[in-house]
């Protein structure tokens, strides 16, 4: 049952939403403010870095600047493509500019429970049922952590999550949940074991890191120096910045993509300058914060509008995209999460992100949801379609079939219409019953997903992490709970 | 200037979130020998009310409420040498140690609320980010503090949350504070499972939270 990984590839749709000046313009500002202002670094190694490159360093304040040419020239040892591993070979992912793969959100700290509905803090258990659903989905080509492990000590948590999702899924893992140099550490000999070697976990990274920059203009240390370790044992590592619009950007749209862009840039470009030609990525889940409350939004035009124009930055430094799209503030799957889900996501496909974070998660990322998960799927899956666009060849514009039926008939009886009826989609989750059949059920498609995640959880056996090997990772964790 | 007419500006310097023009109106009460009590509570005070009661029905929003929240602290900080030289106290609300906990560099949700807590009239001491257990537990006797509030962002941080009441419960203090935490990951199941007195999603939340908790 598992293998398939549905993508969006060759693209007939497309959208110019900045020009090139535009994202020179940005590109410029973001050099600007990297060189004259600063970016706050709290890292001893990273300064380190930043040193002997010839950037200007304040110890006190952990700021650096650098001048731009640095910058553009560490970018410029970037690699452009590269493949994301997975246990199962036959699910890498090419990371190449002309596919779009989905994956789960994360990191939610609560679940409502599959069986009875009820919200509860999330657990480990959840972390491995939830990878293992994400398994038998073929819209699902990659893991985020979904939730944390709360039931396990901060310590070994982030590492417990990677083993929970290796134990029950063979798709790359991507980790949004690693802080710290010696977690790293413990991370990279648990994918080093699983890829079986570091020169196989080199060509076949089987985990990739994702950090979190410290938003305005300054980085995590602990995440910094994770990167760093993760770079150095060949993991394609990316920075995403949620700089929002009103509390960690300007109001205006185009000064908070200046200061995101100006902390991934400068990340992205300190692990280059550590181990040119590391795969790397950019990461981006911008949005603008409430006008009342100040607090993360997950939705609105303004998260739209960011999903495509950083794509366009992406493409301009040559370097792949995860990008935050989903994740609606939405406390329920109900219209609110239907309407942010799909634009956001549309809006960062039709500009080819690499990678979508992610599915699933309700209240800014906040409570996983097994029937938004299938949903999400569906949105996905709909817009996979709509990439497509509409092509226009002999086959296509079907004469002869028009001329055949005519004025009055239908093309029901066709074999043009037998050979293409099944490229038109049909929905799992919108109702298109009659009326009275909807009034009498009275289910819908939140229904009808759960439904569809619990016949999963109790049916998909994924394809198991040998035993050895699960061991072995569990034996990689102790020696980390004993440090 | 007529007295009116200053309380008038005050309030207006606060609305328009002036800090500098606050300030300037602050120095001129001294120098007029106006009572910084009143210049509080009748000029500058009416500006944050009427700040609040705009924001309350959306004619006005967050960026307001906290430039207002500044220019009142701009306002304060000139008239209360002058306080103290006439023997007088402000009365506030009361004492809230504020900071992200160890390990978590994460500060805007917790400046914020500290702007909002200010503005709603607590004294807030702002210990800044990474802060270790046992210097919020020190912080909080040294200023016999009402309320100690506590923000996180990762789930592998808010354990420290924990930590700090347990040290409070340590040391004896618990009984004296009421507990704030805050932060992206923070649930209402959390709060209950660490025993913690209240917590809010958002900083205007949190000082209804804080007056609650304090009664007044």
């Amino acid at each position: 049952m598992s293998g398939k990984i549905k993508s969006i590839t060759n693209p007939k749709l497309g959208l110019d939403i900045l020009t090139p000046e535009e994202i020179r313009r940005i590109h410029t500002a973001s050099l600007d403010v990297i060189e004259t202002t600063g970016i706050r670094f709290p890292s001893k190694r990273a300064l380190d870095i930043w040193e002997a490159h010839g950037a200007q360093v304040d110890r006190s304040s952990s700021i650096v600047k650098v001048p731009g040419q640095i910058i553009e020239e560490a970018l410029e040892m970037a690699p452009p493509t590269y493949n994301l591993a997975a246990r199962n070979p036959e699910q890498d992912l090419p990371l190449d500019g002309n596919h779009v793969y989905l994956g789960t959100d994360g990191c939610g700290v609560e679940v409502l429970d599959i069986h009875s509905g009820k919200r509860r803090m999330s657990a480990w258990q959840d972390v491995a049922d939830i990878a293992r659903v994400g398994d038998a989905l073929e819209e699902i080509a990659f893991h985020w952590v979904a939730v944390s492990a709360q039931d396990y000590p901060a310590k070994t948590r982030g590492l417990n999550e990677l083993r929970a999702i290796w134990e029950n899924s063979t798709k790359h893992a991507q980790t949004e949940s690693i802080y710290n140099p010696w977690e790293a550490q413990a991370a990279v000999e648990m994918a080093t074991a699983i890829a079986g070697g570091k020169e196989a976990l080199r060509k076949r990274p089987v985990l990739s890191i994702m950090q979190c920059t410290a938003p305005p203009l300054g980085q995590d240390g602990g995440s910094v120096e994770a990167a760093l370790i993760g770079a150095e044992a060949g993991l394609p590592v990316g920075f995403m910045t949620m700089a929002a619009c009103l509390t960690t950007g300007p109001a205006t749209m185009a000064g908070t993509l200046v200061v995101g862009n100006a902390e991934v840039i400068s990340a992205t470009a300190l692990i280059q300058l550590a181990y040119p030609g590391a795969p790397v990525f950019y990461a981006a889940a911008q949005t603008a914060s409430d006008l009342r409350t100040g607090a993360y939004t997950g939705g609105g035009p303004e998260d739209f509008l960011f999903g495509a124009a950083q794509n366009k930055l992406s493409d301009f430094y040559n370097i792949p995209l995860s990008m935050g799209s989903f994740a609606t503030g939405a406390k329920e799957p109900n219209w609110h999460a239907g309407v942010e889900n799909s634009l956001s996501t549309f809006m960062a496909s039709v500009v080819m992100s690499d990678m979508l974070l992610g599915v699933g998660l309700l209240h800014g990322s906040r409570i996983w949801s097994y029937a938004q998960m299938l949903m999400d799927c569906e949105i996905f899956s709909i817009i996979h379609k709509m990439m497509q666009g509409i092509v226009v060849d002999d086959e296509t514009l079907a004469l002869d079939v028009i001329k055949n039926v005519g004025p009055g008939g239908n093309f029901l009886s066709q074999r043009h219409t037998l050979k293409h009826m099944r490229e038109i989609f049909l929905p799992q989750y919108m109702d298109r019953r009659p009326y009275n059949e909807w009034e009498q059920k009275g289910d819908d498609g939140r229904n009808w997903a759960l439904d569809k995640a619990r016949n999963i959880l109790s049916s998909h056996q994924p394809e198991p992490l040998e035993s050895a090997l699960s061991i072995e990772l569990k034996k990689i964790i102790a020696s980390v709970e004993t440090k | 200037m007529q007295k009116d007419d200053l309380f008038k500006e005050m309030a207006q310097s606060i609305t328009d979130g002036e800090a500098e023009k606050a300030a300037e109106l602050a120095k001129l009460a001294v120098a007029e020998g106006i009572d910084p009590l009143e210049a509080i509570n009748q000029g500058f005070v009416a500006g944050v009310n009427f700040v609040g009661d705009q924001f309350s029905c959306g004619m006005m929003f967050l960026p307001e409420l906290v430039m207002a929240g500044e220019a009142m602290k701009a306002a304060v900080a000139v008239l209360e040498p002058e306080l103290a030289k006439r023997g007088k106290e402000r009365k506030m609300l009361g004492k809230v140690v504020l900071c992200t906990v160890e390990g978590d560099i994460h500060e805007i949700g917790k400046t914020l609320v500290g702007t909002m807590l200010s503005a709603t009239g607590f004294q807030v001491f702002d210990m800044g980010v990474d802060v270790p257990v046992m210097k919020i537990v020190e912080k909080a006797r040294e200023v016999n503090a009402d309320i100690v509030a506590m923000s996180a962002l990762l789930t592998t941080t808010m354990v420290h949350q924990k930590d700090v009441i347990e040290a409070l419960e340590d040391t004896g203090m618990r009984d004296k504070v009421k507990v704030m935490v805050g932060g992206a990951p923070v649930t209402q199941e959390w709060v209950k499972q660490i025993g913690a007195d209240g917590y809010s999603e958002d900083a205007i939340g949190a000082a209804r939270v804080a007056k609650q908790l304090l009664g007044v």
